[in-house]
């Protein structure tokens, strides 16, 4: 990890309320494994003091990017800087995903929204070409479709309004996939990053049908460097459960190691 | 001492003491916000500190509490974490083997449920030899038993300082709860007890709801409000504090900058600690020491000491 004042290249609206950051990191950038995070202090906001966590999306050459929704205040005083604009930043943090063996289980990826964008930098650098699941509650909540299209995958479109690909939810079309190959012969991986709610389902699947899956998980963040402990979550831990950081252990965790009955 | 970038003859002394503890300059940080050290040691030199202090630590781990656990404010911090910890074994284990080779003293805080307990703690960490000072938590608003409760009785405040007294020479710091009506007699019953030195001062209790949920923001519904919106008021604990003692105060509540340090000087502390700082911009406790030095060069002076106190209340 680095703790850097960094220039923004570009910050551009992608679709609705989200927007492409790009930021020169060189220092950064050639650090950075799929499902890590940048923690970013947005210096223009005067009274709100804390740094943002954002998945890294994209890494190229001696940038990086990420990909954000406005949701709040400090979103929305980001969205409106400017190349040019500086930002200080703490990264690569956290534990990120195991990249697929080119001999191993295919990998299946679950997004939610922007969770995709998170999901990114894993396809590219996966030896092994797989199917992605994207779901969003309409079409402009389906994010990178073209840029996963590109590295050769597979991109199922689900949307709950049904305005883009598949109507419901993302689980649908990924369960059918996984039953579509028989128990004795299945060998596959899920890997995802979404809401907690469909995390939870995505690790309920994993759980049912014995599949190994890894969930970067999504919990309210500080201090991001694993001294705060505000972001914890319960993890299984000898007989019982104990709260581990999604900052430091995470975001990333098996969900087999995941306390889903104290979880919220 | 001899800092980097000053002129021949221009040196400035930056050390205090804390109990028998000589600090190399005034500036720690505040339990809680500093985890073991460790997990900072790849963005800045713990070695430039005055002291590390660590989170707050009992006998047996501690779980903590439910999340949400923190909360954004204006110019602030809420926090309820619950002193989630690996307890005296787990952190001997875990944690010590990295602390025990810093070159600055580390700052053990403590707590218990009961007078016992904090004196058991305190044993084991004299015990344990290498421990630079002991930090008493009677001021933790975010738990049931424990913390605050000893913090805001005057008589349970002596006994907790006087049975560490008694189990250790280590240097103990009594860190002071702010929720009290007036702070003078319970640092006077911290010295009186025992204590080496006064840490002022621990959060505030505090609380967030969400409109539009009705719900409160944190899973506790009430926890301690830090940052710098504390400040003014932590400024005015330790200037009362600091008349109604003579040992030293660590004063602390929302530093953010050298000024701010020396604000608290000013009022009567001896040392410092950056807290909730360290959150967002882990460079402030050594941008707060190069300050200070700064500050003392342009005002010529040569003894951080003189600092401590020298507020001007009298109208000329």
């Amino acid at each position: 990890m680095l703790e850097q004042t960094v220039q923004i290249v570009s910050n551009e609206r992608d679709t609705d309320s989200y927007f492409r950051l790009v930021v020169r990191a060189p220092q950064i950038a050639p650090l950075i494994q799929p499902g890590q995070f940048a923690h970013v202090r947005v210096l223009p906001m005067k009274d709100a003091l804390l740094r943002r966590p954002f998945s890294i999306f994209q890494v190229q050459n001696d940038t990086f990017s990420i990909l954000y929704k406005t949701v709040g205040k400090g979103t929305e005083v980001l969205s409106r800087m400017r190349s040019g604009d500086e930002l200080e930043v703490i990264a690569p943090l956290g534990h990120g995903f195991t990249i697929p063996k080119p001999d191993g289980e295919t990998p299946l990826f679950v997004a939610g929204g922007y969770g995709m964008a998170a999901m990114y930098l894993l396809a590219q650098r996966s030896p092994q070409k797989g199917i992605v699941f994207v779901g969003g509650r309409k079409r402009v909540d389906i994010l990178c479709e073209k840029e996963f299209q590109a590295l050769g995958w597979d991109v199922r479109v689900t949307t709950e309004d049904g305005s883009h690909g598949e109507k419901g939810l993302v689980t649908q079309p990924l369960l059918a996939e996984v039953r579509s190959q028989k128990p004795e012969v299945r060998s596959q991986k899920l890997f995802a990053c979404g809401p907690t709610g469909m995390l939870k389902a995505v690790g309920k699947i994993a759980d049912e049908l014995k599949i190994p899956a890894e969930l970067s998980m999504d919990e309210h963040m500080c201090c991001g460097v694993g001294v705060c402990l505000t972001c914890v979550i319960p993890v299984k831990a000898g007989d019982g459960w104990e709260y581990q950081r999604t900052c430091t252990e995470g975001p990333v965790f098996d969900s087999r190691q995941i306390a889903w009955e104290v979880a919220k | 001492m001899k800092p980097k970038g000053l002129k021949a003859g221009e040196t400035v002394n930056l050390s205090v003491k804390i109990g028998r503890l000589t600090l190399q300059n005034p500036v720690m940080v505040a339990s809680g916000t500093f985890g073991y050290g460790v997990e900072y040691s790849q963005l800045l030199d713990l070695n430039q500190l005055g002291a590390v202090v660590v989170k707050g630590i009992r006998l047996e781990p501690v779980r903590g509490n439910p999340t949400p656990r923190t909360v954004e404010v204006a110019s602030g911090l809420i926090n309820a974490i619950g002193l989630q910890g690996p307890g005296v074994d787990g952190f001997i284990k875990k944690y010590w083997p990295f602390l025990k080779g810093l070159k600055v003293p580390t700052i053990i805080n403590i707590w218990g449920t009961t007078v016992e307990e904090y004196a058991e703690v305190a044993r084991r960490f004299d015990a344990l030899g290498g421990v630079g000072a002991l930090e008493l938590n009677v001021s933790c608003p975010n738990i049931k038993e424990g913390g605050a409760q000893f913090g805001t009785d005057l008589k349970l405040l002596s006994q907790v300082v006087a049975a560490c007294r008694k189990v250790t020479e280590l240097p103990l710091i009594t860190k002071m709860s702010p929720n009290v009506v007036n702070i003078a007699p319970f640092a006077e019953a911290a010295e009186d007890a025992g204590s080496d030195a006064l840490a002022i001062t621990n959060s505030y209790p505090a609380m967030a709801i969400d409109i539009e949920t009705r719900k409160p923001k944190l899973a506790n519904i009430t926890g301690g409000l830090t940052g710098p919106c504390i400040k003014p008021i932590a400024i005015k604990l330790v200037w009362e504090a600091a008349k109604a003692v003579k040992i030293p105060i660590i004063g602390m509540g929302g530093i953010q900058n050298a000024a701010d340090a020396i604000e608290f000087m000013l009022a009567g502390a001896t040392a410092v600690a950056v807290g909730t700082a360290n959150f967002y911009a882990p460079q402030t406790p050594l941008q707060v020491i190069a300050g200070i030095r700064e500050f003392m060069q342009r005002r010529g002076i040569n003894d951080v000491r003189e600092i401590t106190g020298s507020v001007q209340t009298h109208q000329k």
